[in-house]
């Protein structure tokens, strides 16, 4: 099993097919395996991109082909109107990899995906990745190893560091989440850490954390209370100047908050092994499991 | 973000319906009438504590205000100049409040803050004596919660009439305008009433394509960091001299981390991005050296940014640039051998290893 990615063969459509970025992602999540029934572009129905079928609006792709998530890499502009039409077309997961989608609007859109039973994933995320299952995303193919480990992550590259040092040590992910870099995400770390603490296939848990917001801090609480499979954690920027945005729109300490150090500090707390290198991660998770 | 002034603020405020004091934007002392009243003259710039360092006077004529604006445009604001001043009248305020509508990170909605103990930053004031309460955007300010707010800062039935007005204001303002923070502080309880005595309002940089009319600014920035954002890269200036390229948010703080867990002192954030144009690394690798000092560091993990594209911008920004300082690539991830190989035909090395990579950099720079 894995989280929120657990059916293989589940059909997923690719909001934005047509650009650069969207039909190349379209083709490596076929490559990995992903079920891509169809695109979604308006204006370009009728077409298709690689030997994908491209619809006009989601609901005739759902409709031709059944569609139960979507993958969006239209642009921000446009972004939170396609994520509004796949909910009204009655799907379920809208993983959002575009970056730049003002939270004024993210803010909306998750309480609208609330109220109509949707979950998005991200935006600014690299997606999720349920290996041996499906990618919806845009994570890299050849990082991945069937294996116990979770991870939810704040980050993209980063990810892909931490999860092939993990392959490479042997180890394995199960489900590998990337949230997002933004302030306002639609599945959040707290939540993902509590469905791995539910996930039977996954025996550890690694949480990739960076500055900015609280949702370290949360999670450490959560963690405290209900959890009791082996984490280990990463927090990026230990030693990023306060006031300024670390790319990320999340990544920024305001006055003394959000700091690495309060993260750590926190799961340290929550018995959580807090790692100073992503190298460390493996070793780590090694020792967790064994004295599990 | 962009940081708004108190004059363009204040007159976003009158457009709200938020009570704002009579006031004039002079440059000149010639755009500066007769009166022959108590007034105030405020520098309008983008920096916090500009009344402890000088830019906020009480006039009561048109020489004194003159001879203020003179002495206020000599002062140094961190590194910037006040062009434009606010004139406005000076009232006599029994109370000073604190109120705004900002997003708060923890429950990703908006929320108001108020307190009674206005005046000063926010964040001294304790917990006990803040009133926090998220409004849900699917439906706006509610009367109970008017209601609720005029009593926890203890308003007779008029000011809450006024406080209702200013909160409806405040969070229209924060709606359409994409703000982050719509700030009144002091919100200034005088005897005409609730007046807003000072504005804040932040802009999303992300959603400023739907506000055209919004000015970019760029204060507080680094001039490098300037040339970047104009680029749409993403720079954040350090102390350093390690310069430091990455691919992403995440692996560029993580790198900046190891590098300075390991002894050495990073010059920079860079994040790359995801790219497939060697032009780009070019660009990016000109940009970094001009925070280098000894050593550059370009650490990628390849994804949508492919290893053999950064080795090919690479070795051509090399060739090009003929820096002083040294490079060390570190590359991973998708094309990495075909990247290993262009970079080692034109006898540049690279590292697969990311800590002996960081290791190799900080060794390098102390040498």
């Amino acid at each position: 099993m894995a989280i929120i990615v657990t059916e293989k063969g589940l059909p997923v459509i690719v909001q934005g097919i047509t650009g650069h970025q969207g039909s190349f992602h379209a083709s490596q999540m076929k490559a990995f395996g992903t079920n891509i029934v169809g695109g979604v572009t308006p204006g370009k129905g009728g077409t298709s991109v690689n030997g994908i079928p491209v619809f006009d609006s989601v609901k005739d792709a759902v409709k031709e082909t059944g569609a139960k998530a979507s993958v969006v890499f239209v642009p921000a502009p446009y972004a939170p109107d396609a994520v509004i039409e796949a909910i009204d077309s009655g799907i379920k997961l809208i993983v959002i990899i575009t970056e730049h989608i003002p939270f004024h609007d993210m803010t909306k859109l998750k309480l609208y995906a609330k109220l109509m039973g949707a979950r998005i994933v991200g935006p600014n995320g690299p997606g999720i990745t349920s290996v041996g299952i499906a990618k919806l995303g845009i994570m890299p193919n050849s990082i991945f190893k069937p294996g116990p480990i979770g991870v939810v992550s704040r980050s993209g590259t980063l990810t892909y560091e931490i999860v092939n040092t993990i392959s490479e040590a042997g180890l394995g992910e199960t489900t590998v989440i990337g949230i997002g870099g933004d302030q306002v995400v639609g599945t959040t770390m707290q939540e993902v850490v509590r469905m791995f603490q539910q996930d039977e296939s996954t025996k550890a848990i690694v949480v990739v954390g960076e500055i900015g917001g609280t949702a370290e801090e949360e999670t450490a609480e959560i963690i405290k209370k209900e959890v009791n499979k082996p984490v280990v954690a990463f927090i990026a920027g230990r030693y990023a100047p306060p006031g300024k945005r670390m790319g990320h729109a999340g990544a920024i300490i305001t006055g003394n908050k959000g700091t690495a150090q309060s993260k750590i500090n926190a799961f340290q707390e929550a018995g959580v092994k807090v790692a100073s290198r992503p190298s460390e991660i493996p070793i780590f998770l090694r020792q967790k499991l064994q004295s599990h | 973000m962009v940081d708004l002034l108190e004059y363009e603020g204040k007159t976003i405020f009158k457009q709200y319906g938020i009570p704002v004091p009579k006031f004039l934007v002079v440059s000149d002392e010639k755009d500066i009438p007769d009166f022959n009243e108590k007034m105030v003259i405020k520098a309008q710039v983008p920096t916090g504590g500009r009344g402890k360092r000088g830019g906020v006077r009480i006039v009561n004529n048109k020489e004194e205000a003159i001879k203020a604006m003179k002495e206020i445009k000599n002062i140094d604001f961190d590194g910037y100049r006040a062009e434009k001043f606010i004139l406005e009248k000076a009232y006599n305020v029994r109370k000073e409040l604190y109120i705004s509508v900002t997003l708060d990170r923890s429950s990703e909605m908006p929320v108001v803050l108020a307190s009674a103990e206005g005046g000063v930053d926010i964040n001294s004031v304790p917990q006990e004596k803040i009133y926090k309460k998220p409004i849900n955007p699917f439906v706006g300010v509610t009367e109970y919660l008017k209601r609720e707010l005029s009593k926890f800062l203890n308003l007779t039935p008029e000011q809450a009439q006024e406080m209702g007005k200013i909160l409806s204001g405040l969070y229209n303002i924060y709606d359409r305008l994409d703000a982050s923070l719509a700030e009144i502080n002091p919100l200034g309880l005088t005897d005409n009433g609730l007046i807003a005595l000072d504005s804040k309002i932040t802009i999303e940089d992300d959603a400023l394509f739907r506000h055209k009319d919004i000015p970019v600014r760029y204060f507080g920035l680094d001039e490098i960091e300037i040339e970047a954002k104009k680029k749409g890269l993403s720079f954040v200036k350090l102390e350093g001299d390690i310069g430091i390229i990455a691919n992403g948010a995440g692996l560029n703080m993580a790198t900046i981390d190891l590098i300075a867990q390991a002894g050495g002192k990073p010059a920079n954030f860079f994040d790359l991005g995801g790219t497939d144009d060697p032009e780009k690394v070019i660009q990016a690798i000109e940009l970094a050296s001009k925070v280098t000092n000894k050593v550059l560091f370009i650490n990628i993990f390849g994804g949508v940014t492919r290893c053999d594209t950064v080795a090919r911008g690479v070795v051509q920004a090399i060739n090009e640039l003929k820096p002083k300082f040294k490079l060390v690539v570190r590359i991973r991830g998708a094309n990495e051998e075909e990247g290993r190989k262009i970079l080692l035909e034109n006898k540049i090395e690279s590292m697969l290893n990311l800590d002996e990579a960081v290791e190799r950099v900080v060794k390098l720079a102390g040498e």
